[in-house]
């Protein structure tokens, strides 16, 4: 059933490639098709995940791979992944929808893409083999570097080339360290057999390292994971990327693929270098706060959208940051919570810039005014989808933020007095692009017909919304799912460095 | 009682839903009569206020407590979303749903034919629900909820008529300076939660009562404890909402909204909710004798600073403003004195004389085609009988003259200042009773130049001044009413009353047995006399006023030329704006662009990484040959590769 999930996609993607005779106008039908049928495929896993089992990763699935390298297809979710996969294919139809009138080529080549990242999204989010996270994580690369590539903005073979090198200067030291954590482990089991040498993470388990060994693996994983959060200093792919992608692929990239970063550092880095992190904490707040509170800063002085909303997610995937290495029960809860919510409510955000580009053509602030004098209709969701961005109380950033800056307060009342701030700022920019996009006369004739959105946008716009005000409103459920996994993480330290 | 406490709240907020969606549908072309806006968004407020009704007469000594349910998990325990009703929240409740029902009234004449009418009462309902949350919150978490909501709404109705920038403007700055404050606030709770590990009130009260001590300890910031830490951090958000320095600035730029806004959210409900928080937190406050100094200061400091500038303003929205945020200042007097109930009572008498206040300035503006500047009215009083009566009798009230409703409000919060065993009562009483004069002169000064001498407006505005429809002086009468008798509520007992209004107040506040925490000394004697004193200098200051706005205009300028540096600094709100204009703002903007931006991230880091991207592209030209530029080749075989790698290691 869970890799029913994660491999729908793919088959759409491939059915789509190996149908020629699919006129061009139908494949976004086809596309919709697949990611509303993997919607629906992936709810019962809601349902049927028990939070308080006990057991902590539940679903599982696994067939032997290639038994002589020690790699097992295997796949499971814990709270944490379970709600990561929902994200992934409540927002996949929405990008889908939401793509229809940016996507004016090549619908065959992208839908393709499309569906094969979401593949690959999902099955990181579900491995339980580190080759197999390695394999989805790399390969999840590729579609969204062809996607800004082929359908962004005019520098975009620059944003993509930046996009993949950034990557990749992540990537390959990972690979290293994965392979190296696997050597060691055998090593370790030829001299005791109760060890199995292997991938997978239960195997993995075992292995003991040293605090040296622990730093190197760490900084290797840590680079790649801190390239894709992104985290100050490793975050300027990012503006670049957004703003050149179509917007299905910011929507991807900030709503999911972000996410991943932060992931992995919960899935791997603590788990497995718990010693190291400890160490690495008091520096990994400073950077968290310092990209907090810069990215807000630079997001205030931007006069392009898109550019804007990117920075706001560099300062925001900072503070998710922030609560991961609190690394206290509040903290990770609310990294995760937030992950959540950043993710809808930063994808909006992307869905909206998009929808006045494809209407104007143009991102630029000095363009606009006005706008509310012709789009009512749009005006509100953007408003409202803003005020879940900055954290309002009563939708779902507050939640995760709260709990962010209850977590980190616990360990660091400073760092936490100076994340907060990001708050104040957060506000002052996201208003400040209402006010100057929306409110005032209409000085700009082209801005005279702009039509508001139609049936088609609210109905990417209003699942949305709901989402982010029942997440704000009723976060239990949510909280539940992921409760047993966040303590799991934590005590999982907490024993590591004895405290 | 519980099911109708839920009700009262969820009552405004389908009435903001039903309101918003018309507002939507109108934007869409379809035809929605205001007649029926009207009745949908006066509903909310009509049945929330006979609810607030049945519910006092029905709670006796108690609190009204509605568990709610789980809402976020945070350290190991649900903070719980859910109300409790006790006294304090009575009063609020009953000034929230009078005042705000009769606003609504109102607020159907003033606002009719806006092109936005249904989106005003969207944003109106809203607000009401958001400040009944606000005071019938059960944890301080939740408080929060409504103090943010509250917040929202006061933007978008600062905003209101956002075709103009400075209006939308206005809003934005009232957000933001507010969410200043807030960060404070909401640092507050955190310090409050990693302390007591609740935010619940009742549970919050009860560990306080049982562990002072935790509070006590060094909070490990400028070496002050834990509760001055914590209290004055929640103090920053109430200067922010209730308008106190140093966040002050954005409330009278808050003018830009329609006035029934002015008189709901910026005079008589959401900007008391910083005297109510912390009315409501009085037991941490206790236990901080810096935190207490620290708020009654800010008040006094506040009350004169406000009162001084009011008493140059033109624009009659302006002055109310400014007096708002002075009369906030008195309020917060007493709360720094411990006196709660009397804190809370000058805010009803407050919300009665302030909303009345607004709404005539509301009918005269309207009367004068949206004329705000008092330099163009003059001799209105026998076009405008009811406006001007209610006004009148609200000035008086509020430059407390007996025995009307300000009278007995604010001689209380002096003499508790005055007979505060606290080194700096005599401090406090001195800047209350300067800021009491400067509120006769300037009230004395809006009437005079509002309704006395002759009418300096132009013939075609001259012409059609009229009094205003029965839905806006009906409004008026209600309210100037209540500010001349509400103070009968509350008579002291060396007048010969009884105090009621404090003992109701006061029983939900103190545990059996516990005594206000401003022991007063003094003796009926003194008591006395000193209100004799503070009437004397309110009749001064009414005198000056008539001396110079009646008898003889043209005195005021006199003093102009022979004190112009003077004049002019307070005329221009002691430049406090342009202050944090040039040393806040520009700054942060400058540094933002040039330093951050410009030269961290385009030259610093990605000069970095587009040096190594010149690298790769001098590599990728020697591997240029393998490149067909079909895209559809590309994922072709990426995908294939991928199968093909996966089924054959399989097998």
């Amino acid at each position: 059933m869970l890799s029913l999930v994660i491999f729908l996609p793919l088959f759409g993607a491939l059915f789509i490639l190996a149908a020629p005779s699919l006129e061009e106008k139908r494949i976004k039908w086809v596309a919709l098709a697949v990611t509303i049928l993997d919607f629906l495929v992936s709810l019962p896993l809601w349902f049927r995940y028990d939070g308080d089992s006990g057991v902590l990763f539940q679903l599982g699935q696994s067939a032997e791979w290639i038994p002589s390298l020690g790699i097992r297809y295997e796949v499971a979710l814990d709270g944490i992944s379970l709600l990561l996969v929902l994200l992934v294919t409540f927002i996949m139809p929405l990008v889908v929808v939401g793509s229809v009138k940016t996507i004016t080529r090549r619908h065959r080549e992208f839908y393709t893409l499309l569906l094969a990242l979401q593949t690959f999204m999902l099955g990181a989010f579900a491995a339980r083999d580190l080759f197999l996270f390695y394999m989805f994580w790399e390969l999840m690369v590729v579609p969204m570097f062809l996607i800004i590539g082929i359908w962004g903005g005019k520098p975009r073979i620059y944003a993509a080339l930046k996009f993949f090198i950034y990557t990749l200067f992540g990537s390959l030291p990972m690979l290293v360290a994965v392979l190296y954590l696997y050597t060691k482990l055998k090593a370790q089991a030829a001299a005791d057999p109760s060890i199995e040498a292997a991938y997978s993470l239960d195997a993995l388990s075992s292995l003991t390292l040293t605090l040296k060994e622990q730093w190197l693996c760490f900084i290797a994983f840590g680079l790649s994971f801190a390239v894709k959060v992104p985290m100050f200093p490793f975050h300027t792919w990012l503006p670049d990327a957004h703003t050149e992608a179509p917007t299905p692929g910011s929507v991807v990239l900030a709503g999911v693929l972000l996410k991943m970063g932060g992931y992995g550092f919960l899935r791997f880095a603590i788990p497995f270098f718990p010693l190291a992190v400890q160490q690495a904490v008091p520096a990994l707040y400073f950077f968290a706060v310092v990209g907090i509170v810069y990215a807000a800063l630079v997001a205030l002085v931007q006069t392009d959208v898109k550019r804007l909303v990117a920075y706001s997610s560099v300062s925001h995937m900072g503070l998710i940051v922030l609560g991961i290495f609190a690394l206290n029960p509040d903290g990770v809860r609310g990294g995760v919570y937030q992950m959540l919510a950043h993710g809808l409510t930063t994808g909006g955000l992307f869905l909206l810039v998009g929808m006045l580009y494809e209407r104007r053509h143009t991102r630029e602030f000095s363009e606009f005014g006005g706008v509310a004098h012709r789009m009512p209709v749009y005006a509100f969701f953007f408003l409202a989808i803003t005020l879940g961005s900055i954290g309002m109380p009563g939708l779902n950033g507050f939640v995760g933020e709260f709990l962010i800056f209850l977590g980190t307060f616990r360990e660091s009342p400073v760092t936490a007095f100076i994340a907060v701030t990001g708050v104040i700022l957060g506000a002052w920019y996201m208003l400040t692009t209402v006010k100057k996009i929306f409110f005032g006369e209409i000085r700009n004739d082209a801005n005279r017909s702009l039509v508001d959105i139609d049936r088609r946008e609210i109905a990417v716009l209003a699942p949305l919304l709901l989402m982010i005000i029942i997440m704000g409103v009723m976060p239990a459920p949510f909280l539940n799912k992921m409760e047993a996994s966040v303590q799991a993480v934590v005590q999982g330290y907490m024993t590591a460095v004895g405290r | 009682m519980e099911t109708l406490v839920v009700l009262i709240p969820l009552l405004l907020l389908a009435g903001s839903a039903i309101s918003g969606i018309l507002a939507l549908a109108k934007t869409r072309g379809h035809e929605v009569p205001d007649r029926a806006i009207s009745w949908i968004a006066c509903t909310g407020p009509v049945l929330a206020f006979l609810f607030t009704v049945l519910i006092f007469n029905n709670m006796g000594e108690g609190q009204v407590l509605v568990a709610g349910y789980d809402w976020i998990l945070a350290g190991g325990a649900w903070i719980k979303a859910g109300f409790a009703v006790d006294h304090l929240t009575m009063v609020m409740l009953m000034v929230v749903t009078g005042v705000g029902s009769l606003i609504h009234v109102y607020s159907t004449g003033y606002m009719k034919g806006d092109g936005g009418y249904a989106r005003y009462f969207c944003y109106l309902n809203l607000f009401m629900f958001f400040m009944l949350v606000l005071v019938m919150a059960n944890s301080l978490l939740l408080l929060f909820v409504g103090w943010e909501g509250v917040g929202l709404c006061s933007y978008l109705l600062i905003g209101f008529w956002w075709a103009d920038e400075a209006k939308a403007r206005a809003g934005m700055k009232a957000f933001l300076v507010n969410r200043i404050g807030d960060a404070g606030f909401l640092l507050g709770m955190l310090a409050i939660y990693k302390t007591a590990g609740t935010l619940n009130f009742q549970d919050l009260r009860t560990f306080v009562a049982g562990n002072p001590e935790a509070f006590l300890q060094g909070s490990g910031f400028f070496g002050v404890s834990l509760a001055t830490a914590s209290c004055l951090l929640l103090f920053l958000g109430a200067t922010g909402k209730s308008a106190q320095i140093p966040l002050y600035v954005w409330l009278p730029d808050a003018m830009a909204g329609p006035t029934p806004v002015s008189a709901l959210i910026h005079a008589a409900t959401m900007v008391t909710a910083g005297v109510y928080m912390i009315g409501r937190m009085n037991f941490l406050y206790a236990l901080s004798p810096t935190s207490m100094i620290v708020v009654s200061l800010v008040g006094a400091l506040t009350a004169f600073f406000a009162g001084t500038i009011a008493m140059t303003q033109f624009d009659i929205k302006k002055v109310l403003a400014y007096s708002t945020v002075s009369q906030l200042g008195y309020m917060f007097i007493a709360a720094g004195l411990g006196a709660v109930s009397v804190a809370v009572f000058h805010l009803v008498a407050h919300a009665f004389f302030k909303a009345c206040l607004f709404l005539g300035s509301g009918s005269v503006i309207h009367a004068m085609d949206g004329e705000q500047d008092m330099r163009k009215m003059g001799g209105l009083q026998r076009k405008m009988p009811i406006t001007f009566i209610t006004m009148a009798v609200s000035a008086l009230a509020m430059a407390g003259i007996p025995p009307l409703a300000g009278f007995f409000s604010k001689d209380e919060i002096l003499w508790k200042a005055f007979s505060s065993e606290l080194g700096h009562g005599w401090f406090l009483w001195l800047l209350g009773i300067a800021a009491a004069f400067c509120t006769a002169v300037y009230m004395g000064r809006l009437i005079f130049m509002t309704f006395f001498g002759s009418c300096r407006a132009d013939e075609k505005t001259r012409a059609h001044i009229h009094e205003s429809p029965k839905s806006m002086t009906g409004v008026l009468a209600v309210l100037g009413v209540g500010a001349a008798v509400i103070g009968f509520l509350n008579v002291p007992h060396f007048l010969g009353g009884h105090a009621a209004f404090s003992h109701y107040v006061d029983s939900a506040l103190m545990a059996a047995g516990e005594e206000p925490l401003a022991a007063e000394t003094g003796s009926v004697a003194v008591e006395l006399s000193l209100a004799l004193l503070s009437v004397m200098v309110a009749f001064a200051g009414l005198m000056l006023a008539w001396r110079w706005w009646v008898k003889d205009p043209s005195l005021p300028a006199t003093y102009v030329d022979r004190y112009p540096e003077v004049y002019e600094l307070v005329h221009d709100k002691y430049r406090v704006d342009e202050f944090y204009q040039g040393a806040i703002v520009e700054p942060l903007e400058n540094v933002a662009d040039g330093t951050l931006y410009k030269a961290i991230d385009r030259k610093g880091v990605d000069g970095a990484v587009n040096g190594m991207a010149r690298a790769f592209r001098w590599l990728g030209a020697r591997l240029a040959s393998a490149e067909t530029g079909n895209v559809r080749t590309y994922v072709a075989v990426m995908i294939a590769g991928i199968l093909l790698v996966m089924l054959s290691l399989l097998t």
